[in-house]
């Protein structure tokens, strides 16, 4: 039997990058895992994707998804400034990064915050582990204060918690999952590469061979035990909205569901579990994450949501055409033009 | 109140000196005096007389002693002079010196509160002025008159070295953009100082102005604006930046400009980004020249440091994008207001390991126009950063020029395939990669983000790749991919702006420099030649050196290599490339934080050679 196809009659393995090498089970695995899926089910054209990384673990796997899509593996903690180059260039390319704690949370926290402040469109994800892999397991700026490693000793620092840095930011798409609930990282990434404005997904994601222990909040172990996911979701495509109303609500009653509508028409149908959460709360979206590292809760799922801004494009006032595609008489004015600036600054 | 209880020099004997002296005006930063010294300027470039006006001033908002200098030149010479013959004395804080550095014969126009402690010369002219009294008389409102005080000294001037009255109000309403009411205010108090002068002064000095054409046709503008004018002529379209002192007016230059790019619904073509830093603000050029962009940014020394990862990145990956670096004195802070040719090397070297980047170095307008658009078509022919070294005193002082050429070469992207001429690449050559390079000549084809075609992805990283840019710690793959970058650099000298030389002579002292110290050096050499010292020159106008360089060094047989910096660093560069039979190659040197000067070329000169 031929495999599936999607409407652009291509098999999943299309979608595929080169084999990883990172450790085998590594949490980021399963994340380009969910990339892949997610371009896949969506049926996205690879040419009109850029995969942009900083340095780390984690920014090696845009390698690993996407082939036929461009890539750039950046600089360490530098990879938004990269991003909104060349999204400025060609506003009409989507784009997924992928960055790491130590990538995002340290060395790169102020392209972080500012890309967010710009509200470049594009998905930003941190794979978060806590540590850092490729130079042999230090603390990361996530790892949980009291933590004990066997190389560093313990670590006597509170974490940074990256999600509600991104809200602090202003991010109008911020959501927490991890790698282990597949289900839930395909939902979050659906509805990211939707969304017109930074969308920042904190995914924890565990690194198998420096921080996995069962005492570490970032462990598989901890992740399956812990994660207390704050809705079910669901995303409603554009094509599905006028059935929105018919689509049953199985055994929920009304108001134990949220439909965020998003700008492209489609919905987030979050359905509610254990808890009252509204991710059109701002409030509401940072008391959850206070709460959640000051109790040590594994909330995960959509955490904040706001129509979004404009984008940096729209605030440059740039023209239809993207830069990049300009033709030469658009970037060069005629001689007369030149002549007049000569002429206002001559003597006579 | 005048000068009349004064001792005078007795000056009937002097001939009259006309359009050839040059004033120093001395006043405190913030106060103003920026619009009088632009006045003045632009008021003897409308009279016709060739002009230049060096703006030497302090790292500070408002307070510090600040200079500036105005030259005129009948013979166009526009290089700073070591002395002016006057001052105009209103920052009592550095009266005393100003006055002690003007020659015999020369003057001093003040006011009457500061004279009383810098009489002390006999062989000057004094020319004091009430100005707060002066000021009294205004109708200036309260709220304006500190700004409008310096006012005085135009009026004073224009009535001492006869510039028309008339002329300095229509350059008030240019500098105002045609609004009358600060016009009006400001030349109240020029007219007023100017009666005042006519009626209290007796001159006693023989220095006046008179119109001439040695201005006609010309323009007078910044290195910055000129470059940022090229930018936009070569079709710039992406900007990030950070600002910092001396290049935050280049990229003021570009957002003036932009218009000129606009389309019929005021939409841009070049988007402006004010980035958190220097990190950010190479980030997003190299970002954009990855996916297509033209892109440039514009910094000085410590944001080129910032740089400096970037920079090697940008090199290895091979993508586009122009780097202005406006050179202040470093290291560190330094003298961050003052100019200087101390990045030279730094930029030349930019990037951890063996890299060699590109670097254009305008010397005066014209350059800075044609660099500003040539470095894009330069990036993107060659798939690297471009830098183009400027310095502060040619990106912020007034200079004359030419008006500019319209480019003369259309735009050129450089070897970018399409869908279309990707099918055909391969049909030719069975695959392709993005760093296989089938030309020879060390550039490969790229292919941007965007391009509907399933082989036209790639991986960008600035870690070991093979010719497909897949991931490779291969030494062989390595070695290859450096030998091919070499290569690339050596294509590079021949594409690149070539040397400007003057060997006309048979002389056997030969002058190497590049930048901003032509002026200085011409009017040197002419000096020189009226003592019978002949001198042959070249200018360069790029790294890597051209090969013209080693042939002039061999064909004098003293050569000096005069260079605003301490360390000689064009003069190491040749060293580097040209180790064979340099001996008699020799750094002039000088680094303090000035504009260059003929006086210091044509001592050091004519004491070296002895």
């Amino acid at each position: 039997m031929p495999p599936r196809a999607n409407h652009l009659g291509l098999a999943r393995n299309k979608y595929k990058g080169r084999p990883s090498t990172l450790c085998p089970g590594c949490g980021h695995d399963s994340i380009s895992n969910q990339i892949i899926s997610m371009a896949w089910e969506l049926g996205l054209e690879q040419h009109k994707i850029i995969k942009m990384s900083g340095i780390g673990c984690s920014s090696k796997t845009p390698a690993y998804f996407l082939g036929g899509s461009h890539g750039f593996n950046a600089l360490h903690g530098r990879m938004p400034s990269v991003a909104t180059g060349a999204l400025l260039a060609n506003k009409e390319l989507a784009c997924i990064a992928v960055s790491g704690d130590g990538d995002t949370g340290s060395i790169g926290m102020g392209q972080f915050k500012h890309v967010i402040r710009r509200n470049v469109p594009f998905v930003y994800i941190i794979e978060n582990n806590g540590v850092y892999g490729l130079t042999k397991g230090q603390f990361s700026a996530t790892a949980d204060e009291g933590q004990f490693l066997k190389y560093y000793g313990t670590n006597h620092m509170p974490p940074i918690d990256l999600a509600l840095e991104a809200v602090i930011a202003g991010c109008t798409f911020v959501a927490r999952s991890f790698s282990g609930d597949a289900k839930q990282v395909q939902a979050l990434l659906q509805a990211a590469v939707r969304h017109p404005g930074t969308s920042v997904l904190d995914i924890i994601s565990p690194c198998v061979t420096f921080n996995n222990a069962e005492s570490s909040t970032k462990s598989y172990p901890y992740g399956k035990d812990h994660e207390i996911p704050l809705h079910e979701i669901q995303i409603l495509a554009p094509d599905y909205v006028d059935a929105k109303e018919e689509i049953t609500i199985d055994d929920y009653e009304e108001g134990d569901i949220i439909d965020v509508e998003m700008h492209d028409g489609s919905f987030i149908r979050l359905k509610k579990l254990d808890n009252d959460h509204d991710p059109r709360n701002r409030r509401m979206a940072m008391e959850v994450l206070e709460r959640s590292m000051r109790e040590q809760i594994f909330s995960t799922g959509l955490l904040y949501y706001e129509e979004p801004r404009p984008t940096l494009a729209d605030t440059e006032e740039l023209v239809d055409k993207p830069l990049a595609m300009l033709e030469d008489r658009d970037l060069r004015p005629p001689k007369q033009a030149l002549d007049s600036v000569m002429r206002s600054l001559m003597a006579s | 109140m005048a000068i009349n209880a004064q001792t005078q020099p007795k000056l009937d004997t002097r001939e009259p000196v006309i359009n050839d002296f040059a004033f120093s005006v001395a006043t405190k930063n913030g106060s103003g005096s920026q619009t009088s010294n632009n006045v003045l300027v632009m008021s003897l470039f409308r009279m016709g007389i060739p002009v230049n006006g060096k703006n030497l001033f302090p790292s500070n908002i408002k307070g510090l002693p600040t200079w500036y200098t105005i030259r005129a030149s009948k013979d166009g010479y526009t290089a700073r002079k070591a002395m002016t013959e006057i001052v105009v004395a209103y920052n009592n804080s550095t009266a005393t010196e100003d006055v002690a550095n003007l020659p015999p014969g020369g003057v001093c126009i003040t006011t009457d509160k500061i004279a009383k402690v810098i009489r002390q010369r006999e062989d000057i002219s004094y020319y004091e002025m009430p100005v707060a009294k002066l000021m009294r008389q205004t109708k200036v409102p309260s709220a304006f008159r500190k700004l409008v005080e310096n006012m005085t000294y135009v009026g004073a001037v224009a009535q001492l070295f006869d510039i028309p009255l008339d002329l300095v109000y229509e350059v008030l309403l240019a500098n105002f953009k045609g609004r009358e009411k600060p016009a009006l205010m400001n030349h109240e108090v020029v007219k007023l100082a100017y009666d005042w002068t006519a009626d209290n002064i007796l001159k006693t000095d023989p220095y006046r102005f008179e119109r001439m054409d040695g201005t006609q046709g010309k323009i007078i503008m910044t290195g910055n604006d000129a470059g940022a004018l090229g930018a936009v002529f070569g079709g710039v379209n992406v900007v990030a930046w950070y600002p910092i002192t001396p290049s935050t007016s280049f990229v003021d230059g570009i957002i003036g400009f932009r218009g000129l790019r606009q389309n019929e619904d005021k939409e841009n073509t070049i988007a402006i980004v004010q980035a958190e830093d220097e990190l950010a603000a190479a980030g997003i050029v190299v970002g954009a020249g990855w996916a297509g962009g033209r892109s440039l940014t514009s910094t000085s020394g410590p944001g080129i440091s910032l740089m400096a990862e970037f920079a090697g990145l940008a090199y290895f990956a091979e993508i586009p994008a122009v780097f202005w670096n406006i050179t202040r004195m470093g290291p560190s802070t330094g003298l961050p207001t003052r100019t200087s040719q101390g990045d030279l090397l730094f930029t030349h070297f930019l990037g951890h390991g063996d890299s060699r980047q590109i670097c254009l170095l305008p010397g005066n307008l014209k350059e800075a126009f044609e660099f500003g658009w040539k470095s894009f078509d330069i990036s993107e022919e060659l798939q690297t950063p471009v830098f183009v070294v400027s310095d502060l005193d040619l990106g912020m002082n007034n200079w004359l020029s030419e008006p500019f050429d319209y480019p003369d070469q259309p735009i050129a992207r450089g070897k970018v395939l399409d869908a279309n001429a990707l099918n055909d690449f391969i049909d030719q050559h069975g695959k392709w990669g993005r760093y296989m390079d089938v030309d020879g000549d060390g550039i490969a084809y790229r292919t941007l983000p965007g391009t509907d075609h399933r082989f036209a992805g790639y991986f960008t990283r600035g870690t070991g790749h093979d010719e497909f840019a897949v991931y490779s710690e291969r030494s062989d793959d390595w070695v290859e991919n450096m030998t091919r970058l070499r290569l690339k650099m050596d294509t590079a000298r021949d594409m690149l702006p070539q040397p400007i030389i003057d060997d006309a002579s048979d002389a056997d002292i030969g002058i190497i420099t590049f930048g901003t110290n032509e002026e200085a050096i011409r009017e040197a050499r002419d000096w020189l030649a009226n003592d019978g010292i002949k001198t042959n020159y070249l200018r360069v106008l790029a790294l890597p050196l051209a090969s013209s360089v080693s042939e002039f060094i061999d064909a004098h047989k003293s050569v000096f290599v005069i260079e605003n910096n301490f360390d000689g660093q064009l003069t190491q560069l040749i060293r580097l490339e040209h180790p064979e039979n340099i001996s008699h190659v020799r750094p002039l040197t000088l680094g303090d934080g000035l504009p260059m000067t003929p006086d210091w070329i044509y001592d050091s000169l004519k004491e070296q050679e002895g």
